[in-house]
């Protein structure tokens, strides 16, 4: 494992943009900011006419590291430890866990804590708890 | 002008992850490591992330729920459900299984694409798969039997 810093401030800054994009997704579209959901409709069976504006919401969440690039230009350490086998394992359970819970971080942590959804509630405890015992699992264990 | 507007509520949801620090695995991995706490390698970060955000959201969405309408859509897409079913507690036992293994959520594996590394591509590959298969089985006839269906406005 690779040592990080502990940023309060930068996270509280930066929580704060993700909530304020939350606040203006919903004012704008009167829509959750899932981002689990948001990237799942971009496949069939398509339910709505919102396709493409929700590729352009993850237009937006692709290019933020571009714009950052070309404004100060460096992004901050990126870190990727996993190997291509436990890539493909965690990005399907990433993808299949968040889908099948109707949420994930953004859907159920940000927005659903923020309506009060006991929903939601579990929903994060549960994946938190799950994250906390997999990892536990991989670097304690061996 | 909608798509454009959609386009930059995402820019600054990516904004906010890299500055918030998540778009590196390794600290949302530092973050679940509750057993490096007596070690002192224990990174604190990802909750002053969701404190930050909830703080936000909360305050946001009370004012923006008050209004009569979304600005550019007939009526607010809140979720109604209150029940908690199987289905809330597999689905992100599975999600933070994988979580945990990689220290990518959908957002910051979406945003990890723009920094060009080629371990994001593959993560995402493999979570768009299992995307388009959790969607598939919960879509099938033959699963109302087993699966309770999903609020499709939760997310």
């Amino acid at each position: 494992m690779i040592a990080t810093p502990f940023t309060p401030i930068a996270s509280l800054l930066g929580g704060a943009l993700i909530g304020l994009s939350a606040v203006l997704l919903m004012w704008a579209t009167g829509r959750i900011a899932g981002v689990s959901g948001i990237a799942s409709r971009l496949f069939p069976p398509y339910e709505d006419r919102e396709f493409a504006g929700r590729l352009a919401f993850v237009a937006g969440l692709v290019t933020a590291p571009v714009l950052v690039r070309l404004a100060t230009g460096s992004l901050p350490a990126q870190t990727i430890e996993a190997g291509t086998s436990v890539l493909i394992v965690g990005g399907l359970l990433t993808g299949f866990g968040s889908v099948w819970g109707s949420g994930c971080t953004s859907g159920h942590g940000v927005c659903g804590l923020s309506r009060l959804s006991m929903r939601s509630l579990v929903a994060t405890i549960t994946f938190m708890a799950a994250g906390m015992a997999t990892v536990f699992v991989m670097r304690h264990w061996s | 002008m909608t798509i454009l507007v959609q386009f930059a509520i995402g820019l600054i949801f990516g904004l906010g992850l890299i500055v918030s620090g998540m778009s590196n695995p390794a600290k949302v991995l530092n973050f679940l490591d509750v057993g490096g706490i007596p070690a002192g390698t224990w990174d604190a970060s990802l909750a002053f992330v969701m404190a930050g955000a909830v703080a936000v959201t909360f305050i946001g969405f009370n004012r923006v729920l008050k209004l009569a309408r979304p600005f550019f859509a007939d009526r607010f897409y809140v979720p109604t459900r209150n029940d908690i079913d199987l289905r809330i507690v597999v689905g992100p036992a599975i999600f933070g299984v994988g979580w945990g293994l990689v220290g990518f959520c959908p957002g910051p594996a979406l945003t990890a694409l723009g920094f060009g590394s080629a371990s994001a591509f593959i993560f995402v590959a493999a979570m768009c798969a299992g995307m388009v298969l959790a969607r598939y089985i919960a879509h099938l006839p033959s699963s109302t039997r087993f699966v309770t269906p999903a609020d499709p406005l939760e997310t």
